[in-house]
Order: C-alpha cells, then structure tokens, then sequence
C-alpha cells in the first residue's frame, strides 16, 4: 500500500513538471499580456515598451522559462500583479486557500447531508412523492447553470428578502484572524457574532456551488441503492431474517456508497471550476475570484500557481478515493 | 403565502436572467480602472492676473485678461489665495448620522497606497481621501485651485512658481507640513530610479524623464522639472520648459505631498520588480501618511476590504464619516445588487441600462463628460487611407448623431473635434462632417477607392467610461461603412487579450479608443494622442506627422494663455480639415450612484470625488 501511495505521488511530480512547462507557454502564448492589463490606453508606446522591459516580457520566452524555473527552486513563484498586487503569489493563494477550502466543505456538507439520505430514502420508496421530487430537483441540479443559480438565491435571499448577506466573508464587523478560516476563528476566539456572521456569508454561495453536486449525488445514490437492494445477497440476508438496519447499514448502504465515493470526488474537482462563478458572483475572496481576476489580466504568477495547485488538488482526490475503496471494498483491500 | 413565494421566485428568475449576459462580461478592473483621471484644469477665468495678485507679467495688457490666474500654465500671475482645501460640509441634517461608516464597492484592489506609483482608478480612490496635493480641481469641476498651497505665484515666462505653504497643516504622523516637506516629495519624485521610475507612470507621462535618465541611445531624458527650492513659507519650483499642464500636473494623486519621515522610515522608494510584477515596501502597502481628512487603518485580503477612519486631526473641515471601507466587489452585476442589498452605500460606472432604476432606487450622480471616444486610422498599413478624401468619406459615413441618440447614456454629446468643449481652444467653428452617405460615397469615387476594404478592429470584455459598449459602437458604424460601399474585415478581441497590442502593433486599418481627461489642457488630450513618434495612428508615418506634432508642441508652450487658446483653436480646424486621423465621435458623462440616503458627495468630471463629507441620513 505504501509503494503504491509513493508511486502515485512520484507520478505527481512528473505531471506538476510537464504542466508548468505547457502552462508556461501557454500562458505566453495567449494575446495581451499583464503591460496591456497595467496600461490600458494611457501608457505610451515607449512606456509600454519600458513596462515590458523592466518585466523581463522583451526576453526571449525560453529565456524566461528559465528564470521562472531559477526562481521556483528558490521557492519563488512570482508576485501577482492584479489579483493582489505586490504580494507573492505564494502568499496570496495561502491566505485565499481557507476561504476556498471553508466554502467547498459548506458546499459538500450541504449536498451529501441532502443527497445521501434523500438519494437512499428515494430509492427505497421509488415512485413516492418523495423520490419523484428529488428525481425533478436532482434534474433542475444539473441543468441551472452555477452562475444562474447564485443570482437567483442573491435577488431573493438578500436583495428583496434580507435574509442573508449578498456578498464578501464578513460584514463591517472586529473579528480576529486566527487560521483564515473565519467561522473556526470566530469559534476559537470565541467572538461568537464573528463566527455567526461568517456562517451567514457562507449559506447563500454554498447552496449555489453545492447544487450541482448535490443533484449528482442523490441521482447516483439513488441508482445505486435500486440496483443493490435487489442483488441476492440483499435477498438472501432478508430470507435470513436479519433486521432491516443491519440489511441496511451492512448489506445495502456499503455497497451502493462505491459509486458514490467515486463520484463524489469528482465533485470535489467540479466544485473547484464552479467556484470561480460562485466567487465571483458573491465577491467572495477566495481562489476562484483570483482565477477570474488572473486570467483576465494576465496575472501570469497567479495563474501558474491556481492552475498547478487544482491539478495537485485533482490528483490527491483522486488518490484518496482509490485508497477509501480499499476501505470500504475489503476484496480490493486483499488485492 | 404560496401566492407570495411563487411570486417573489418569478420576479427572481426574471431579474436572473436580466443579468445572465451580464455575468459573463465581467467588469473588470481595467473598465474602471482608467478613468482615474484626476486633473485639473485652467479656469481661465478667475480674474486676470492683475486683479489677483503680484502680477509682474503683460498677461493682462497682452491679450491674457481673463486668463485664469489659478488657472495652469497661465504664466506670469497669481491664483486668489484659495479657500481651497477641505470641501466645508454642506449644510448637515439634524438626523445625520456622523459616526456612519460608509462602504463603497472597489471593482478590484488597489495596487498599494502609495500614490506616486498608482497607475489605476482602485489605487487613486483611497488614496484621494488620505492625501492633499498643493493643487486641487474644485468640486464638480476641472478647475484649479490651491490646496495645500494657500496660493501660488509665476515668473512672467512661466518658468517660476511660488506656492505659499499653508500654515498649520500636520501629517498625519504629526510631523508638519512644510516648504521643505514640499521639496523633499518633489525631488522624491523626481529622484526614482529602475523599478520605481517604471511604476511612476504619472510622473514619466507628464513630467518626462527622471534625475540622470538616459534612452536606449544614452540621451538624457527630458523632464519639465528642473528643481525645488524652500524659502521660508514659499516652495519655488522652477521647471525647464513652459507648458501650459503645469501646475495643474500637480493636481494628480501622484503629486501628493506625503510625509517625509514616514517616507524615509518605511523605504518609500523600495520598489522592486519580482517576474512580472512588482512589490512594494512597508509604506506603500501598510503606513501611508498624508495631511487628509481620512487616515489608513486595514486592508483585510482575506476579507477583500480596505477600511480608512476619520482623522481627528484634520486641518479643514472633519470628515462627515466616521469609517470609510472601500469593499472589492469585481463583479458589476454584484456591486448593483449589493447597493440593493444595502450592503455598500456607492460604486462607480454604473452600466447605462441600468441608469433608470437606479435612479428610482438610489441616487444616480452623473458626471460632467470630460473624455472622448474616437474612431482613430492607422495611416500605416493601408495607404488609401493617406489620401484625405478617404478620411473624410468616412466621417461622412459614420451617422454618429443617431448614434450618440440611441446608444449613449443622456446628455451624451457628437464630438466635433479632440477634445470636450469645456476644455481650453475648443471651437464650434471646426469643418462638420454631418451623416451624408451620398457625399461619402462621391469622396470615395473621387479618390477611386470604391472598392475600398479595411480592417476593422473592435474590443470585446471591457467597457469604458468613454465606451460603456463597445459591440454597440461597433455594430452601428460598420453598418454605416457597410451602406457606403467600404468592405470590412472585422476583429475583436478582448481588451486585456489582444486588443491593445494589437493596436499598438497597428495591426488595424480602424480602431476604437478613447481617453478621459486628466486635467483641462488640450494638450493632456491631443498631445496623449498624436505627440508620441510610435502613436497608435502612426501620423509619423505620413508627410505631415512631424509637422502636426511641432504643431501641438508649439501651442503647448505659449505662456500667454490667450494667445495659446488661439493657437489651439487654428490647430482645432487643421485637424479637422487637413489631418483626420481619425473621426471623434462623442463624449460621454459617466455616473456613479449612492444609496437614497447618502448625500453631499458632489460629482466630478476627472472621478475626483470626495466620499469623506457624504452626508448619511438615519433611518
């Protein structure tokens, strides 16, 4: 098991290399450049031509990748020059990453705590009310667009209703900054109208993300509880005359949560795309604002580093639900 | 209540799929970001050098009478000793709340807060509020006045100016404001070297070159200042050339006067370049230190907000705010909602179609227009385009009147020459070129270019204080061109994403671009334009390019306002009829909005205005 895990994260490493190399040249090769983004129309032809200058743009791109590569040894990897400009590029994915990290964990709380039960519950009852108005939802879940959705839930829950707060981590409010993740800060400390308020600028944009993986969720829940409770060990337990929870909890549920491991990873990957829109929509400043911002100025450093960390993010997902099948499968534990 | 909830989630989706276009074109920081302007302008009109002051100078016997004293470049005078300075508070309601704090969406961060090296909107915003230049632009206009100066003198050839300092003036360290203090900021400026010389874009488009900075081919680079000098209460500043941007140049947040101390503590000039970037010292980014009305407390990244606080200290009237918190908020469609959330007070540029129900939800403050939007020709690539009957074929074509009636915001206006018409030398009396598809296809005949085609570039993902919609723009007039006869290869490409380089590249044979005044010269608008030998229209490449710019030069330089006027006005009509290198097309007032109950903020034409003595109403 150890080899294996070595293995995988050694394959990490090679891919990280060869995708900082493509994305480095990719990102060149894109038309404009971060002189375009700082200039706009004002600067001069000779201004621009110092501006790139002094950013090292006149070199030769090979000549760049270089230095870029130089730098990252040294633990480098640019300043943003739009994002947040100024700051290391490094440091301002830390100090964005809890707020990304806090709003894909409210998302995913709030799509497996609906989409397992309601998915199971559904199956079992097929043809209720119940299973078909989470099959109708569930196929609302995948057809809104992300950006769509959080508009919607913003113009009612905050704009004409009040509710919630429409935009941002917290409102106008002392709070002590702990870990960066405002709602354990606020806990921590104790502040507990911090940790309230921040809870609150969470809901609305964790609904919005947490939508499409909890439509996916309680669909792939759902079929699978279907196909599994009519197996013939499922029968052959019931003619056993074990109880239903026991059926339910050994025979049924830990059979039909395989697929729903696997996709439920891979939402974690889509949850990192429908961040950016998310963010972006509630002003919410986290990794997937950044991406916005990057890509649209051309801040090359952030884009490096916010493409590079999501395919590391993908990858170690990735790891994890092979190893949990080892977990809840035992034959492939024994392989 | 199921008729209620059904009802509220139709209004939902309906106002959802309002701004379902929206959401893609984000509002990027760029769309805000330059039309920082902040300038200031020659009043031209505040009393004739004699009657304000020691005049010394023929200005009012040489035709200058009524040249504006406090005006720029009017040399040889002296500005009424200003009231200048802080905007005293309207008249404040019993029921205004003084300890209010007032949230205002940013559209992305600011760059530091160190002024000097700002180059965009979000950076000048909060720095307006926590620095004082010795200029200023009154509110609500782009007139001069003195600010930290409490009045300022010239030499009769314009090369001399005396600003007496005002007394009583401390930063906010508590160290005073001085003459010495004056200097010590200007040679700072004037003084930057490698990174910083670089991200002192304000002072490199306006000053010139920098102490010993030398070109590619080791000549030194000019600078209009030449030096500083404190004598008792007076700064001299003493420049190398006249031109009529100075003083106004000093009205720019680069030019504020920032603490000496702090600046030596904190490592103001630390800049440094680091990969495509730069990075900034402890002052830029944590300490900045000036004389305003609203001291830096915090800028929270994690939270995405830049908080200021009223300062206790201030020499003019206190702010009327007691927190200012600046909330970034990239997303237009979001800074809109969040106004109608209540969750900001105010953002800037709101979108035109959205201009109605603003101003049935909030209080929509339009600006006075002071930029213009043009459609310039590149004479380089495409040589029909070098014979002037092609050119004014094509203003001929352009039916810009309908235009500006259906696509702009109100009170937009046709642009007839460079520049607006609150700017020094603009004449009605410019050759018209009224929509007249007819004459356009006979000067196309006349030249033999019938079957002329161009290339014609367009920008996408942006909008413009100038340009609120570039597509419109866009479709109007290639349809125009289209309907005279002239075949049109299209491009359009993100702003940020190949547009501008292209431009710069002179890729295009027709652009579109525009500018917003920095501060009332003509030369800040014709000058930008064409003066550079790399201009995006590439006039140098035709036989009259160099001419057109000793031209503009010339004008520039002439001490007696009104004979400079005069020089600009005859340039106005040169342009107009013998050099087109391009067609004005319209300038444009931009707007922003604050919430009902949030008033006193009086808009201004160069984005200069003052949130600090916002009025905020309980209840």
């Amino acid at each position: 098991m150890l080899r294996y895990i070595v293995r995988r994260l050694a394959q990490l490493v090679v891919v990280l290399l060869i995708l900082s190399l493509l994305l480095f040249f990719w990102l060149r090769l894109l038309p404009g450049g971060p002189d375009s983004a700082i200039c706009g129309e004002r600067c001069t032809p000779e201004q621009r031509t110092a501006l790139r200058s002094a950013m090292g743009l006149d070199q030769p791109i090979w000549t760049q990748y270089l230095k870029y590569l130089g730098r990252i040894v040294q633990g480098d990897f640019g300043t943003s020059g739009f994002v947040e400009p100024g700051v290391p590029a490094l440091e301002v994915f830390w100090h964005r990453l809890p707020a990304t990290i806090e709003l894909t964990i409210a998302a995913l709380i709030f799509a497996l705590v609906l989409a397992i039960p309601l998915g199971y519950f559904a199956a079992r009852r097929k043809g209720s009310l119940l299973d078909s108005t989470g099959v109708v939802v569930s196929l609302l879940g995948v057809a809104v667009p992300v950006f769509f959705l959080a508009y919607l839930l913003k113009f009612v829950f905050a704009v004409k209703l009040h509710w919630l707060p429409d935009s941002g981590r917290q409102g106008d409010i002392n709070a002590t900054r702990v870990t960066g993740f405002f709602v354990l800060d606020g806990l921590i400390t104790r502040e507990w109208d911090a940790a309230w308020d921040a809870l609150k600028h969470l809901i609305l944009p964790a609904i919005a993300l947490g939508f499409i993986p909890f439509a996916v969720i309680f669909r792939i829940t759902r079929g699978s509880v279907i196909d599994v409770q009519n197996e013939d060990y499922v029968r052959t337990a019931e003619s056993k005359g074990l109880t239903t929870s026991v059926i339910r909890r050994r025979h049924i549920l830990r059979n039909a949560m395989l697929p729903v491991v696997t996709v439920t990873g891979l939402q974690v990957g889509a949850l990192l795309a429908g961040a950016v829109l998310t963010e972006t929509v509630f002003a919410y400043p986290g990794l997937g604002q950044a991406t916005q911002i990057a890509f649209q100025n051309r801040d090359y450093a952030m884009l490096q580093i916010l493409v590079l960390a999501s395919a590391v993010t993908y990858m170690l997902v990735n790891l994890v639900v092979d190893l949990s099948y080892a977990l809840i499968d035992p034959r492939i534990r024994t392989r | 209540m199921s008729v209620r909830r059904r009802r509220l989630t139709a209004v939902g989706i309906a106002a959802a799929l309002a701004v379902t276009t929206a959401a893609c074109a984000q509002s990027d920081r760029g769309s805000d970001s330059n039309s920082n302007a902040n300038t200031t302008q020659d009043t031209g009109n505040a009393g004739a050098a004699g009657e304000s002051g020691p005049a010394g100078t023929p200005a009012a016997g040489s035709g200058a009478a009524g040249s504006g004293a406090a005006g720029s470049g009017a040399a040889g005078g002296a500005a009424p000793s200003g009231s200048g300075g802080a905007a005293a508070p309207a008249d404040i309601p019993a029921n205004a709340d003084l300890n209010a704090t007032f949230t205002f969406a940013a559209a992305g961060a600011p760059e530091m807060f160190d002024p000097l090296y700002g180059t965009d909107g979000e950076t000048f915003r909060p720095a307006r509020m926590m620095f004082e230049g010795l200029v200023r632009s009154k509110p609500g206009t782009a007139d001069l006045e003195p600010q930290l100066a409490e009045s300022y003198t010239s030499s009769p050839d314009g090369l001399t100016w005396t600003f007496k300092i005002r007394k009583g003036v401390t930063f906010s360290d508590g160290t005073p404001l001085n003459a010495e203090a004056v200097c010590y900021n200007l040679d700072r400026m004037y003084s930057q070297t490698g990174a910083g010389a670089v991200q002192a874009e304000y002072w490199s488009s306006n000053m010139g070159g920098f102490k010993g900075q030398k070109d590619s081919a080791g000549k030194e680079v000019p600078s209009i200042y030449k030096s500083c000098k404190a004598d008792g209460d007076n700064a001299v500043i003493t420049i190398n050339r006249f031109t009529s941007k100075f003083p106004a140049i000093l009205s720019l947040p680069s030019y504020s006067i920032q603490s000496p101390t702090a600046l030596k503590k904190y490592k103001a000039n630390d800049v440094k370049q680091s990969g495509e970037a730069f990075t900034y010292p402890a002052y830029a980014t944590a300490h900045p230190t000036g004389t305003g009305p609203m001291l830096f407390q915090a800028y929270d990244r994690t939270n995405g907000t830049i908080t200021l606080v009223r300062n206790e200290k201030y020499w003019g009237p206190k702010a009327t705010v007691a927190k200012l918190v600046f909330k970034i908020i990239p997303d237009e469609t979001a800074r809109k909602q969040a106004l109608q959330a209540g969750t900001i007070q105010g953002y800037d540029l709101p979108n035109p179609a959205d201009w109605d129900s603003l101003k049935e939800s909030a209080n929509l403050l339009i600006r006075p227009a002071f930029n213009i939007m043009y459609l310039g020709f590149d004479f380089k690539n495409n040589k029909a385009l070098q014979d002037l009957k092609v050119r004014q074929a094509i203003a001929y074509a352009l039916n810009r009147e309908d235009f500006v009636a259906s696509q702009l915001p109100e009170g937009a206006e046709v642009a007839q020459e460079w520049y607006p018409k609150t700017v020094d030398g603009w004449t009605p009396d410019v050759q018209q070129y009224p929509y007249d598809p007819e004459k356009a296809k006979q000067l196309l005949a006349e030249a033999g270019q019938q079957n002329l085609t161009l290339n014609f570039w367009w920008p996408t993902e942006v909008t413009r204080p100038y340009m609120p919609n570039p597509k419109d723009v866009f479709t109007s007039f290639s349809q125009d061109l289209e309907a005279v006869g002239i075949k049109l290869n299209v491009t359009s490409k993100p702003w940020n994403g190949g547009y501008l380089d292209g431009v710069t590249a002179r890729k295009p044979d027709l652009f579109l671009l525009g500018w917003t005044g920095d501060y009332n010269t003509p030369d800040n608008f014709i000058g930008s334009f064409f003066s550079s030998e790399s201009n995006d229209f590439a006039t140098f490449e035709t036989p009259w390019g160099k001419t057109f710019d000793q031209e503009i030069a010339d004008a520039d330089s002439i001490p007696d306002k009104a004979k400079r006027d005069a020089a600009y006005v005859a340039l106005n009509k040169k342009i107009m009829s013998e050099y087109m290198p391009g067609v004005p097309i319209s300038s444009s007032p931009p707007a922003l909005v604050v919430a009902k109950n949030v008033s006193g903020i009086v808009p201004s034409p160069l984005t200069d205005e003052d949130y600090t003595h916002a009025i905020i109403t309980k209840g």
